[in-house]
């Protein structure tokens, strides 16, 4: 037990004072001596810290833990917080506190803020290629173009927001003195596990159709590739998107998705990063009567998704009203 | 169980005053210091598990809202009675507290679990009404069937330095009280300093009270770590002084798990282990049960429970 605690305590220094967390510095960024003689000396640079984003703050893990992120050819990217079960039962609390003001806002509203996102990515369009480029071993142009379609992805579900219920509910026939009318409303906490193959089109994919509708989520992003989510959550946390309505965990998926498919607060759990635990994980959640999103066979991250993502976190609600005379 | 020492009456407003500020100050500073470092002590898995019990047991489960419907009371005793209906295993609490116009509901919601009916009375929560009004509020609650009575003290006699006046009404309401049980409520939001804490805890433990309880629960800061130790350093010294075991209740701001397990950790270090009973320390709560519950279904099942799973109260 002592020992433990003091492993826990070093690993948490570690993270403080050792190790830079950011990421390692570009090759004509590094740290001189000052020179005599006045001539200017180079700046010292300021590196990043990959931290969480929980409840619309950017705090450590708990556990004090941060693993090292390679690109695809194996180079060290930087450190990432690596997130422990608390962390993930904080981010839980979180999504539940921010659900009812997120549910609650118009879809209108919801709408301008989703293309509040994408007017912030679209200024960050430079360190959102960079890292996508690093984190998938693209090439510069194929990453600037998952940029782009990343961006369209939240233009697409703003545009949804106050569209669905149109779709997907109305007015029932019915035979009687009555209205029927039939409503989506949001299922509430959604955990989603994002996929590992597609940094950032695969991330935004998944988690803009969850939050269109009012959702609240719990996003664990892609444990090999995590850099591009940290960066999505600084451009959430300038988007005036209330704090709790996205809360991202980096880390190891295989360790914080049982603890999210259990959880008796997380209303739904979307599995498309899941890979061989799936099966596993959707008999966890069954404990709790989740709904549940299996991860499609190969998917295209670059297709139209349609209504596919946005229907699975709905649940319809039929009113009837009596017609007065 | 406990055998109480009341003091004799003081003689005059000053000799009871001499012996309150002979009192040794109170070290702010230290005192804080001490309750952040019991505050970091490490209960976990089967000590979390027997802390989390006990703190169960300990618990006045409270409503006194002025909404408050015979009812909610009696759902707040079916609660009380079986706190987990999934899980027998969990304790009933210790007491339910309502105000004395509804301890009759609760009395018969309550007959034969073993659960007492705690009664606030003496114009709670302001304490502001002439003696004999009080007095009479304390007859009804015990004549319904109250076995503990939450008192207020006169904060405005004891802040104007009239110590007597609140000695003597603490007397006469043990004395209206009979077999019941009698609770002192400080009000220590409003007693401005830790000194103070010390004076009001001496003075209502030499007046017969057999508990001394923190706070109404509608002034904030309630029950702040700083002044529950405090209070807890009070009944020990008495404790060695008499002999006589005068229990502690802190009430109001005590909401999760954690904040209640480091009240055990105090009551452990400061008082010492014969306070950890559900005699001598209470815990005034309405939200920390549900949080108590989900922490032990957490230790008992290995998943997050979540809120609504728990009734709401």
């Amino acid at each position: 037990m002592a020992e433990k605690k003091a492993e826990k305590k070093r690993a948490g220094k570690a993270a403080d004072q050792g190790a830079p967390t950011g990421p390692a510095p570009a090759a004509g960024a590094r740290r001189e001596r000052p020179r005599q003689g006045g001539a200017p000396r180079e700046r010292v640079a300021v590196r990043k810290t990959h931290k969480l984003y929980i409840g619309g703050a950017f705090p450590r893990s708990e556990s004090g833990r941060s693993y090292s992120v390679a690109s695809a050819d194996g180079a060290h990217l930087a450190n990432a917080a690596l997130a422990s079960r608390k962390d993930a039962r904080d981010a839980v609390a979180a999504a539940r506190k921010a659900f009812g003001g997120w549910s609650g806002r118009t879809a209108y509203n919801r709408g301008q803020i989703l293309y509040r996102v994408a007017e912030m990515m679209e200024g960050r369009r430079a360190q959102f290629a960079a890292e996508t480029a690093a984190a998938g071993g693209a090439r510069r142009p194929e990453a600037e173009a998952e940029v782009s379609a990343a961006i369209d992805r939240w233009v697409y579900y703003a545009g949804w927001t106050d569209k669905v219920a149109q779709v997907v509910g109305g007015a029932n026939p019915v035979s009687g003195p009555y209205h029927n009318h039939s409503v989506p409303e949001p299922t509430g906490v959604v955990a989603v596990l994002a996929p590992q193959d597609a940094p950032l089109l695969g991330l935004v994919s998944v988690l803009a159709p969850v939050i269109a509708t009012g959702n609240t989520a719990v996003l664990v992003a892609a444990e090999r590739a995590p850099l591009p989510a940290v960066a999505l959550a600084e451009a959430l946390a300038t988007s005036d998107l209330p704090g709790g309505v996205v809360n991202l965990l980096t880390g190891r998926t295989a360790e914080l998705a049982p603890h999210l498919a259990a959880h008796a607060d997380v209303n739904a759990l979307d599995l498309a990063g899941a890979g061989d635990l799936a099966a596993e994980l959707e008999e966890a959640a069954a404990d709790t009567l989740k709904r549940v999103l299996r991860p499609q066979q190969a998917p295209d991250w670059s297709a139209d998704p349609g209504l596919s993502r946005i229907t699975p976190f709905l649940e319809t609600k039929t009113v009837w009203h009596p017609v007065g005379l | 169980m406990q055998q109480t020492a009341i003091a004799e009456a003081p003689a005059s407003n000053r000799a009871l005053r001499d012996f309150l500020h002979g009192l040794p100050g109170v070290d702010e500073v230290g005192v804080a210091k001490r309750a952040a470092g019991l505050a970091t002590r490490s209960v976990k898995t089967t000590a979390k598990a027997a802390a989390i019990d006990l703190a169960v047991r300990m618990v006045d489960l409270t409503t006194l809202e002025g909404a408050d419907t015979p009812g909610k009371v009696r759902a707040l005793a079916a609660k009380a009675r079986r706190p987990d209906p999934a899980d027998p295993s969990a304790p009933p609490v210790a007491a339910v507290c309502v105000y004395s116009d509804l301890v009759a509901t609760a009395v018969q919601a309550l007959r034969g679990s073993g659960v007492a009916v705690a009664s606030v009375a003496t114009a709670f929560p302001a304490g502001r009404a002439p003696l004999e009004a009080k007095l009479a509020d304390t007859r009804r609650a015990v004549a319904d069937g109250a076995a503990e009575i939450d008192m207020v003290i006169d904060r405005g006699a004891f802040l104007a330095g009239d110590y007597l006046k609140v000695d003597e009404e603490i007397r006469a309401v043990k004395e209206a009280c009979g077999a019941a049980h009698l609770k002192v409520i400080l009000e220590t939001g409003e007693l401005a300093t830790l000194d103070n804490v010390r004076r009001a805890s001496w003075l209502a433990i030499r007046a017969g009270a057999d508990f001394i309880k923190t706070s109404t629960g509608k002034v904030s800061p309630a029950a702040t770590p700083q002044t529950v130790l405090v209070m807890l350093q009070a009944v020990r010294e008495h404790r060695d002084r008499t002999g006589a075991l005068v229990g502690v209740k802190p009430a109001g701001g005590i909401r999760t798990t954690k904040d209640a397990v480091r009240n055990l950790v105090m009551v452990n270090e400061i008082a010492g282990p014969e306070w950890l009973d559900p005699a001598l320390f209470r815990i005034g709560a309405s939200s920390l049960l549900n949080d108590l519950l989900m922490q032990r279904t957490r230790l008992g099942t290995g998943t997050y429970p979540g809120p609504d799973y728990f009734t709401i109260d």
